[in-house]
């Protein structure tokens, strides 16, 4: 059945495209773009959107999507239907499970699983070292052709630098980039917040900004030395900004993201020492988040990824220095990104859905993130305009640990199209 | 007058009078330490529970030497390790616990926060009785209350805390309070030893201990945890005792009339002389008698608060 949405603002920012048209998806493609399309054929269905933003389907290229080996917290299943409800419709997911992702089985089995789901697509990433071990490297060129888009052993920061180096030339080979999750482990040792004031007054230890800006500053000398693209995971800091804008400056092949909890709060949100605003990299200084936000203004950081990371409560519900660090995002990161860059003036939407779409496609190589004439239609409609309130227990995702539980947030998605089809509808097709 | 909250979690929420309240209340309590018959019958038939997540001697027995003179009942429960390895969270024992009617539950705990977070969860008033490096505000108090006795005032008095404060709760309160009090506060102590932006707590700052000696009306030396030397925190005992322990000669720069103070327990020889320690100065044996006094205040007020 061919979909019509009518009437809608069109924003891709792949095809330089923001305008009221209407747009026409036949099967599973974008068939048309224009002004008062006429139906194709008879019992096309017609969506009405006036007031409403029509884009590429989102794409968050930082998930934990636990399955395998952590199905308590999360499945497929439940994390593409929370993608779904929050926007995306592409999701690239951590190699962190049980077993790791470290080779081609696991890989194949991500892939096969992913397409019984339906929902969203997802484009899994691979290990940079074998078991996560930050020694031997994963067998990448399998993994490659399996059907992994980047690999990354987020979460366990590759610490012996000759490792990394090895891991961006051979990665490199294959016009694959390297996610860096970085975090100087010694640096870093058993902190639990921002090492700052706060810190200083709840004496609990401190994670420094330096610990992120020494791993920032020897991958970008890395990915000068390899000529490899470098993508670096979750920035928390201000160090980390200046970095990556200086490297983009001298020519070094860098992307980077930050995610909607490092834009939005602060660790002042520590007060009250509620674990779910445990998160590594941890909350940040209100300086911080100014540099972050100016370099989401001038494109020093090009994407906003949700790091996605469902727990339970028996990880969770703990003593602050005890529960896991992590918390849930893909169905608040519209809605926070939304809220917090585009109502307040630090982004207009062009710009805040290319880091949603066209960029994180960019950033990893993936097919998606596009409304050409042609492209797959995946497609979300979304209301700029639409006060909600987050209700972790309403949540698609098995995980409950969101910091934003009871926040009252502007902008929404109301409609996910994937290949064509309607995979979540909030009330706008009928 | 009364406490405005159920439970008594730190020194950075209470305000002026309510410190001041709590002392005076002790002043009142410390006499029944002196009779022949060492108890009232204030708290009969009401129950305490103390939950200590963390090996202590002092705070624990202080507590139920002083729940008993108040003729509550007291329960004590030792726990050790973290929540996980015991394979029910903290949350869960703490609703067991209230589940069997207490009036008052005292928690120690090795994490940070711990007490706040029981006294969100939980009806029942919450004492914290010290909470990883973050508060042990019965300590504080009896510091308060101690040199306060000693002195007849408090405002205006120079202080120096000297040692680890980064990993010190008892600094932390004694800041929080001393400071609301107008007391004038110095922490000492090697610069891998002191927190980021420590001075705006409204303290000074000194890494030098003969410098932080000199003026002060009250020092207080805090206990080493010898298990820091090996996160290069300090290269030696050895060095550490001749930089920043409390001698008879580091003394001689100090004020006639100073007051010692130390939490304990101490490491006789290294951040105290023992001669020091046992010396005129010292005030830590009242410390550890106004110890009771204080926490039979805190009851009182806590559970007649209620």
């Amino acid at each position: 059945m061919d979909l019509l949405i009518r009437g809608g603002r069109v924003i891709d920012p792949a095809g330089g495209i923001d305008d009221l048209m209407d747009v026409l998806i036949a099967d599973d493609r974008i068939s048309r773009l224009g002004k008062n399309l006429a139906e194709r054929a008879p019992g096309t269905r017609i969506i009405q959107a006036s007031g409403m933003v029509v884009a590429p389907g989102l794409i968050d290229l930082h998930a934990h999507l636990r399955e395998p080996g952590f199905e308590h917290k999360e499945t497929l299943q439940t994390g593409l239907e929370a993608a779904v409800v929050g926007g995306f419709t592409s999701v690239a997911c951590m190699p962190n499970t049980d077993p790791v992702n470290d080779n081609p089985a696991i890989t194949h089995y991500l892939i096969s699983r992913a397409r019984q789901v339906g929902k969203a697509r997802l484009f899994p990433i691979g290990a940079i070292t074998q078991g996560l071990g930050g020694g031997r490297l994963a067998e990448i060129g399998e993994q490659r052709e399996a059907g992994t888009v980047a690999i990354s052993d987020d979460g366990r920061p590759v610490m012996n630098s000759e490792v990394m180096r090895r891991a961006l030339e051979y990665a490199g080979m294959f016009g694959m980039p390297v996610i860096s999750h970085c975090e100087d482990l010694n640096l870093s040792g058993g902190g639990v917040m921002h090492e700052g004031w706060v810190s200083t007054e709840l004496g609990l230890k401190g994670v420094p900004t330096a610990a992120e800006e020494v791993m920032v500053s020897r991958d970008l000398a890395l990915a000068e030395l390899t000529g490899s693209r470098l993508h670096i995971a979750h920035v928390s800091c201000a160090g980390s900004v200046h970095l990556i804008r200086q490297a983009k400056e001298k020519g070094i092949r860098v992307t980077s993201e930050v995610t909607p909890h490092h834009f939005t709060l602060t660790d002042e949100a520590v007060r009250g020492f509620d674990p779910n605003t445990k998160v590594n990299p941890p909350l940040r200084s209100a300086e911080d988040v100014r540099a972050i936000e100016e370099g989401l203004k001038d494109g020093t950081i090009e994407v906003i990824a949700t790091d996605h990371a469902p727990h339970d409560l028996a990880e969770k519900d703990l003593e602050y220095t005890q529960a896991a660090f992590g918390m849930v995002g893909l169905e608040t990161a519209l809605g926070l990104a939304l809220d917090r860059l585009y109502h307040r003036g630090i982004l207009s939407l062009p710009q805040l859905l290319a880091k949603l779409t066209l960029n994180p496609a960019r950033a990893l190589n993936l097919d998606a993130g596009k409304m050409t004439v042609g492209a797959k239609a995946d497609v979300v409609i979304l209301d700029p305009e639409r006060r909600w309130r987050v209700d972790g227990n309403a949540f698609r995702s098995k995980g409950r640990n969101s910091p934003f539980h009871g926040w009252q947030l502007r902008g929404m998605a109301m409609m996910t199209i994937v290949d064509g089809q309607i995979v979540m509808d909030q009330g706008l097709g009928i | 007058m009364s406490l405005r909250g159920k439970d008594i979690l730190g020194l950075q929420e209470m305000t002026p009078e309510e410190i001041l309240l709590i002392l005076d209340t002790a002043e009142g309590m410390k006499e029944i330490s002196e009779r022949e018959i060492k108890k009232v019958p204030t708290l009969r038939g009401k129950t305490i529970i103390n939950l200590f997540h963390e090996p202590s001697t002092r705070t624990r027995t202080s507590f139920e030497i002083a729940g008993k003179r108040l003729s509550a009942d007291v329960i004590n429960i030792s726990a050790s390790g973290s929540s996980t390895v015991k394979g029910e969270t903290i949350r869960d024992t703490a609703h067991n616990l209230e589940a069997m009617s207490p009036d008052v539950i005292v928690v120690r705990h090795s994490a940070s926060g711990v007490p706040y977070l029981l006294a969100q969860a939980l009806k029942t008033p919450i004492i914290n009785a010290g909470d990883g490096a973050h508060e042990h505000p019965t300590q504080a108090l009896l510091d308060l209350f101690t040199i306060r006795e000693k002195r007849g005032m408090l405002q205006g008095l120079k202080v120096t805390i000297a040692g680890d404060i980064a990993h010190s709760r008892v600094a932390r309160s004694n800041i929080f309070g001393m400071t609301k009090l107008g007391m004038e506060v110095t922490v000492a102590g090697p610069a891998t030893m002191m927190p980021l932006h420590i001075e705006k707590l409204g303290v000074r700052v000194i890494t030098n201990m003969d410098e932080a000696i000199a003026e002060a009306d009250v020092i207080m030396m805090l206990r080493l945890q010898l298990e820091r030397q090996h996160q290069s925190l300090f290269p030696s005992l050895r060095e550490y005792s001749r930089l920043y322990g409390l001698n008879l000669e580091r003394l001689k720069r100090a004020r006639e009339d100073l007051l010692i103070l130390h939490p304990g327990p101490i490491n006789r020889g290294i951040e105290i002389a023992p001669e020091v320690a046992d010396g005129p100065y010292s005030l830590i044996l009242q410390q550890v008698s106004n110890g009771v006094a204080i926490r039979m205040a805190l009851l009182y007020l806590v559970v007649e608060g209620k």
